[in-house]
């Protein structure tokens, strides 16, 4: 039942990122926002609650104090097409304890995540770990007979890449940070 | 937008400036502090956790005054009612535990509707806190997302600061309720008071002046829409903006449809009016929504009873929104033009950009559709129609009332045949759609009208009483039941609430879906078997009951009740067991699939 959309329509699905004609794909993208919150008693409680009762997509949240210790920063990676995104940056900025809103994609960014990493290993197979984690510049952290831990940090490809490579060797635990990220400051020009 | 945060900007009312300041209880600043907020009246409920409260009231004599409720939900909502009429913030009390959660329909109900109330809720004692102590309850956790804003007072010292925060931020923007919880012994602790600034809000913002560059374009967009509709919400009421709204809409010819809360935000007896839109709005309203080529919505958010499929809705529209919530433009209906602004600010800058257009021909069409399918139900089968006591009521009062309507069948036949004109005249529960919500609302509005017009007789010193508005309770048996306990408050305070039964025997609304959308199988929907008599039950707490069975006699019952002043008076009409509200378009579906009759006309009531 293809019916005919006015150019009102048209530009409403445009604008919400919601497809158009039938056969086009939903465009979710996948946005990186930074939060500057009061650190205070339940202003993250607030945040989270307002992604789980809204419904919004939760992919990744780290919370560390800034500079300032009454302000703590959020680093959120959430998914959704653009009407979704605009509502999330919207009700975050609604919240009474937030201070700042930023929306990192799109613009030049950069993105961490640190990553720690046990795995299983025996005399013969230290060595082949050793040069994996140095590829990627990972450290060493703790060394057992039957196990090793890494460190790594970079950027979440990079992250998945070091698992990846790791995988085959028997991975015994992994802890992740999420992502935290920040504008780049550009006084080259871009 | 700028950041806006509290500061004392008048000084406290009750006392000179003392050099040292006074050292008192928390309960008792928590008292000074509300009455330095110009808090009139309390609706509250006593209990453990803030006997203390309750004992430093009676010791202190405040300035406001307050009402026991009979159950908390009524406090909430007599709070909402009370804030919906007169404009101000509505206050509660209550204990911790149970005392808060039974807030909590209120609270859920003042947020989806933007109504400004605080909610003082009390608490164990700090250090029991998370102890699963006896009636604890974490309030601000189970109410973290129908809460504007919450605060947990766990010093003594930040009482008033928060007071007038919560206060501020329940006000200000787009308005809601604000949970500030209160644990026992911080009300019991003391320090000294000192009014002033509060809780620094560095977070917190709201729009007031609209980008001027924005009304510019909005102003040309209008200028050169042919067909253009404004699309009125409560925020235009929350404003304060109805007048300025009528005068444009008059200045430029451009017809008006308003939302449930949106009702008196512009005459209804005004020929541009095209009265209420969506499920069970008018079906010309809705034609004009679909045919308009410019919508202007001004404080509404697109609610899905308004819009229905969204994909369908008003297909040729631009639209502009004129809004003070960030978060509600685009939220569902991506906006062409996007004012973000206090509404009222916004279109006093926009009114000298608009002017005069000739849209006789969008009027003439609107004109034929109103022709075409007019509000109707049956008036010559003598029966006695749900219909008829709405306009009766209208025909009595002439429009000066303020109407309270209960959720469902009773709320829709109040919203389309009362014929709104002032605004605050009507109050609902829309959002939440609460049943129980009209007897306690009404109660908390007809306190602030009459005290607003004691002041007011006060002031004008001629010795006559100022007469305030009658209130007009509109419900259906099943949700008249739900809050009826404060009844007897109402009673107690001999409030001559006029409390209307539009009584099927039924959840009429429910047995509609069942009828139309379930094959006629009326799962529980019975009410017959389980319903009091309304009569005695009014007359157990102390109200006036009347009956009404036959058509014939409605406007005597109506006449009836006026003549009561001294107290409540219930009016049980026993009107027909299968009305059914039209037009309707049915959950989920497109505006132009508008059912306007029902499908088995067998059936009929």
């Amino acid at each position: 039942m293809a019916q005919t959309l006015t150019p009102q329509q048209i530009f409403r699905r445009r604008t919400a990122g919601e497809p158009v004609a039938p056969g086009d794909a939903p465009q979710d993208n996948r946005h990186v926002i930074s939060v500057l919150l009061e650190n205070s008693v339940g202003a993250l409680n607030r945040v989270a609650n307002l992604f789980s009762a809204r419904g919004f997509n939760l992919e990744s949240v780290s919370v560390g104090e800034t500079d300032d210790p009454a302000i703590s920063r959020l680093t959120i990676v959430t998914t959704g097409n653009d009407r979704i995104i605009g509502q999330v940056i919207q009700q975050l900025g609604n919240l009474v304890d937030s201070l700042g809103v930023d929306d990192l994609t799109g613009s030049e960014h950069v993105e961490r995540e640190l990553c720690l990493l046990k795995v299983a290993c025996d005399a013969s197979t230290r060595g082949e770990l050793m040069d994996v984690a140095k590829i990627f510049r990972a450290n060493i952290i703790n060394v057992a007979p039957d196990s090793m831990m890494f460190e790594v940090t970079g950027p979440t490809t990079k992250v998945n890449a070091f698992i990846g490579m790791m995988r085959p060797m028997g991975i015994r635990e992994v802890a992740r940070s999420g992502r935290v990220a920040m504008r780049r400051q550009l006084i080259f020009g871009d | 937008m700028t950041a806006v945060t509290a500061h004392a900007t008048k000084p406290a009312a009750h006392a000179a400036p003392e050099p040292t300041p006074e050292v008192l209880s928390g309960a008792e600043i928590l008292i000074r502090a509300l009455e330095a907020e110009g808090v009139e009246i309390l609706f509250g409920h006593p209990g453990g956790a803030v006997i203390k409260l309750y004992d430093d009231m009676d010791r202190v004599k405040p300035k406001f005054r307050h009402v026991l409720v009979r159950h908390e939900q009524g406090g909430t909502h007599a709070a909402e009612g009370y804030a919906k009429a007169t404009g101000k913030v509505g206050t509660v009390v209550t204990t911790s535990g149970p005392g808060a959660t039974n807030c909590v329909t209120g609270i859920a109900d003042a947020f989806m509707d933007s109504v400004p109330i605080v909610v003082l809720t009390g608490q164990v004692p700090t250090h029991l806190i998370g102890n699963d102590a006896f009636q604890e309850c974490d309030i601000i956790g189970v109410t973290r997302s129908i809460t504007k804003h919450s605060f947990l007072v766990r010093d003594v010292t930040k009482m008033a600061a928060t007071i007038k925060a919560a206060y501020h931020i329940a006000r200000t923007g787009r308005p809601g309720p604000v949970v500030v919880d209160l644990p026992k012994d911080v009300l019991a602790a003391k320090a000294p008071y000192m009014p002033g600034d509060a809780l620094e809000l560095r977070g917190y913002s709201y729009a007031q002046q609209g980008d001027p560059e924005a009304i510019a374009t909005a102003a040309r967009m209008i200028q050169a829409a042919e067909r253009p509709l404004f699309y009125v919400g409560g925020g235009t009421i929350n404003s304060g903006a109805s007048e300025v709204l009528t005068r444009i809409a008059r200045k430029t010819g451009i017809p008006v449809t308003t939302t449930l809360h949106g009702l008196g935000a512009f005459p209804e007896n005004d020929p541009l009016s095209v009265g209420m839109l969506g499920m069970h709005g008018t079906w010309y309203a809705n034609q004009a929504v679909q045919n308009a080529d410019l919508l202007i919505a001004v404080g509404a958010r697109f609610d899905d009873r308004v819009t229905g499929k969204l994909e369908a809705w008003a297909p040729h529209a631009k639209v502009i929104h004129i809004e003070i919530d960030p978060a509600c433009i685009s939220k569902n209906v991506p906006v062409d033009c996007p004012v973000l602004g206090d509404v009222r600010l916004v279109l006093e800058e926009l009114e000298p950009q608009v002017g005069p257009k000739d849209r006789a021909a969008w009027l003439a069409r609107i004109a034929a559709w109103r022709a075409e399918c007019p509000l109707d139900y049956a008036t010559d089968d003598g029966a006695l129609h749900p219909q008829a006591v709405v306009q009766a009521l209208r025909d009595k009062t002439g429009g000066n009332a303020v109407v309270v309507t209960d959720v469902g069948q009773n709320q829709m036949f109040g919203a389309q045949y009362f014929t709104y004109v002032h605004p605050r005249s009507h109050i609902t529960s829309g959002g939440l759609g609460t049943m129980g919500f009209s007897v306690p609302a009404a109660m908390g509005a007809a306190f602030g009208l009459r005290d607003a017009a004691l002041a007011a007789s006060a002031a004008g010193g001629d010795g006559a009483p100022a007469e305030p508005l009658p209130v007009i309770s509109i419900n259906g048996d099943g949700g008249f039941l739900m809050n009826s306990q404060e009844l007897g408050v109402a009673a107690a305070h001999r409030l001559p609430l006029k409390i209307v039964i539009l009584n099927n025997g039924y959840l009429g609304m429910v047995r509609q879906w069942q009828e139309l959308f379930h094959e006629e199988r009326y799962s529980h929907t019975d009410l017959r078997p389980s319903n009091p008599d309304f009569v005695k039950l009014a007359e157990a707490y102390g109200c006036v009951g009347l009956r009404c069975e036959r058509a014939e006699d409605i406007r005597a019952t109506i006449d009836a009740a006026w003549e009561v002043t001294d107290r409540p008076v219930v009016m049980d009409f026993r009107t027909v067991q299968k009305e059914l509200v039209f037009p309707m378009v049915p959950a989920g579906a497109a505006t132009d699939d508008m059912i306007t009759q029902r499908f088995n006309p067998e059936l009929t009531a």
